[in-house]
């Protein structure tokens, strides 16, 4: 009896929360295309979502690339293969590692970032007060950042994939022994516009992702700093498993012909 | 404006739950132009609901919301932007943006809602900062730098920015020491005076009650218990009324302690 009524609760609840996400992706699609479109706040959410994430995407590009070398390094060793090293490295940074390590990344920094300030403004009710002031909260507050997102997640992966290519390149020639005009040439023969180019639609994808569910939670938060904390939580989990499921359909999308 | 009889405000057996927990039940309240009608009602009885649900910021499960007539209850889209037009609020913690600064918190309104060019903007924000008591100096701070207080005389001169026909106070007086809450209560006075403008205010305390208000109304398990002049809030025999304003334990109200 118990057990049914724990499986009905749950039942309910995650098709309460999957109407609400539906509803609310809905209005922030819509929110797009229906003026007005707050140009100086997508400016402004670029700078935070993508500038500032540079850094930390940047280095861990750099180390993936790195390891992606030498791990490769080892294992095309055992067939002589090692002259594959580059063309490996490319491939992986581009179509996967680059798209999501960046994701990942900025899933942690800028998910939370945005949840919790769009929670803290629900909780203190700053977002009622948008509404009482003609002004509509979501177009406002969430399609800045949502189109920022997709903007911003592309250009930030394709800067990735050159660091990670870098990455490579630098192990490569450091610890491996590769003559550097080799590795390049290389690098540049296997670089083909579909590997990069399909890299950079995930790239999209996860950050409309990764600003939906940091918008989503936020909005939806309430009880005072404690539901701001997790909806923080939420909004980076469910942005990665998102990111991490959407990149394998993705991936069987693009690549399976 | 409103033709004669025609009620600024009016809600109709307004009901709205959360879940299983009835928090409007059948409300029936009137707003007459240019009255400053203050509801009162202890904490979690719904006053901040009830305020959201004429603003459409909650929407009622049940009943009517007219405003000049003209019914509101379900508006949505460009509607009820153009029907919020005619509103202003003062919330509870002042809601100030903190992301910006004094002047554009108090411009707000004018320039994304009006589309009022901002340098002109300014110029009202400062305008109406004087008219709290704030100084131009006040104007570039950002919200986190100012005492409860003054956050509060910034949401006042928000709420006033726009020239409004009817303003709502959630708890205009709450966590404010009783000098700070009289000088709020004082500049509520003055700047409805100036504006003759239609007030709902919601509040627990009883002080700040009598002064703001010309009509009272009490809230209690979702109705309006009781309603009338303010002048008549001592005479009433209603028990509700009587015991709300004398504090007591004891009486009609019970007190629900999961609130
Ligand atoms: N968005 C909401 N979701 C669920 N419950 C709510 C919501 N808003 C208010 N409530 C509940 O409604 C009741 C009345 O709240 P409120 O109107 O804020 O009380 P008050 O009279 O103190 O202003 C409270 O029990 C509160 O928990
Ligand atoms: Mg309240």
């Amino acid at each position: 009896m118990n057990v049914l009524a724990t499986i009905g609760r749950f039942t309910l609840g995650f098709f309460r929360e999957t109407g609400r996400l539906s509803v609310f992706t809905g209005d922030s699609v819509s929110g797009v295309v229906r003026p007005p479109l707050y140009w100086y706040l997508i400016a402004q959410q670029m700078m935070r979502i993508g500038f500032y994430s540079l850094p930390v995407v940047g280095l861990t590009a750099f180390f993936t690339g790195g390891v992606l070398a030498l791990q490769i390094y080892n294992g095309a060793s055992r067939y002589g293969a090692e002259s594959f090293v580059p063309v490996v490295v490319l491939v992986g940074i581009t179509r996967e590692l680059g798209p999501v390590i960046a994701g990942l990344m900025v899933a942690g920094r800028v998910a939370a970032a945005i949840a919790a300030e769009i929670g803290t403004m629900r909780v203190t009710e700053q977002i009622d007060a948008l509404t009482t002031l003609s002004t509509n909260p979501i177009k406002y507050l969430v399609v800045p950042r949502l189109v920022a997102a997709v903007i911003s997640m592309p250009i930030l992966v394709a800067i990735a994939d050159s660091i990670g290519v870098f990455g490579g390149y630098v192990a490569s020639t450091q610890s491996l022994g590769f003559n550097g005009a080799v590795y390049m040439n290389n690098t540049m023969n296997g670089l083909t516009f579909d590997d990069v180019s399909s890299g950079l639609i995930k790239a999209a994808v996860f950050g409309f992702l990764i600003a939906l569910m940091g918008c989503f939670n936020g909005f939806h938060s309430r009880g005072g700093a404690q539901g701001v904390g997790s909806a923080t939580t939420n909004a980076v989990v469910s942005a990665s498993i998102l990111i991490l499921a959407a990149n394998y359909l993705l991936t069987n999308l693009l690549f399976t012909k | 404006m409103s033709a004669a009889g025609t009620p600024k405000v009016e809600l109709r057996g307004v009901k709205k739950r959360f879940g299983d927990k009835v928090v409007l039940d059948g409300l029936d309240l009137r707003i007459e132009p240019g009255h400053s009608l203050v509801v009162i009602g202890g904490s979690g009885t719904g006053k901040s609901v009830m305020i959201k649900c004429v603003l459409g910021i909650l929407t009622p499960d049940e009943g009517q919301i007219f405003v000049d007539g003209q019914e509101v209850t379900n508006l949505r889209g460009r509607a009820r932007e153009e029907v919020l037009r005619k509103f202003a609020m003062l919330f509870q913690g002042a809601a100030l943006f903190d992301s910006l600064p004094v002047w554009e918190n108090v411009a707000f309104g004018l320039i994304q809602g009006r589309g009022i060019a901002r340098n002109k903007a300014r110029d009202i924000a400062i305008e109406k900062l004087a008219k709290v008591g704030l100084g131009a100096d006040v104007a570039l701070l950002s919200p986190a730098e100012l005492s409860g207080g003054m956050q509060k005389r910034v949401g006042l001169a928000r709420a006033i920015a726009a020239d409004p026909e009817i303003i709502f106070f959630d708890e205009p007086t709450t966590g404010l020491d009783p000098i700070m809450a009289d000088v709020i209560n004082d500049l509520i006075i003055s700047t409805v005076k100036d504006l003759g403008v239609t007030t709902l205010s919601i509040t627990h305390d009883m002080v700040s009650a009598r002064k703001i208000s010309d009509h009272i109304a009490m809230l209690y398990k979702g109705k309006i218990v009781w309603g009338g002049p303010t002048s008549e809030i001592d005479r009433t025999d209603n028990p509700f009324v009587d015991q709300f304003i004398h504090g007591r334990a004891d009486g009609p109200i019970k007190m629900e302690v999961r609130a």
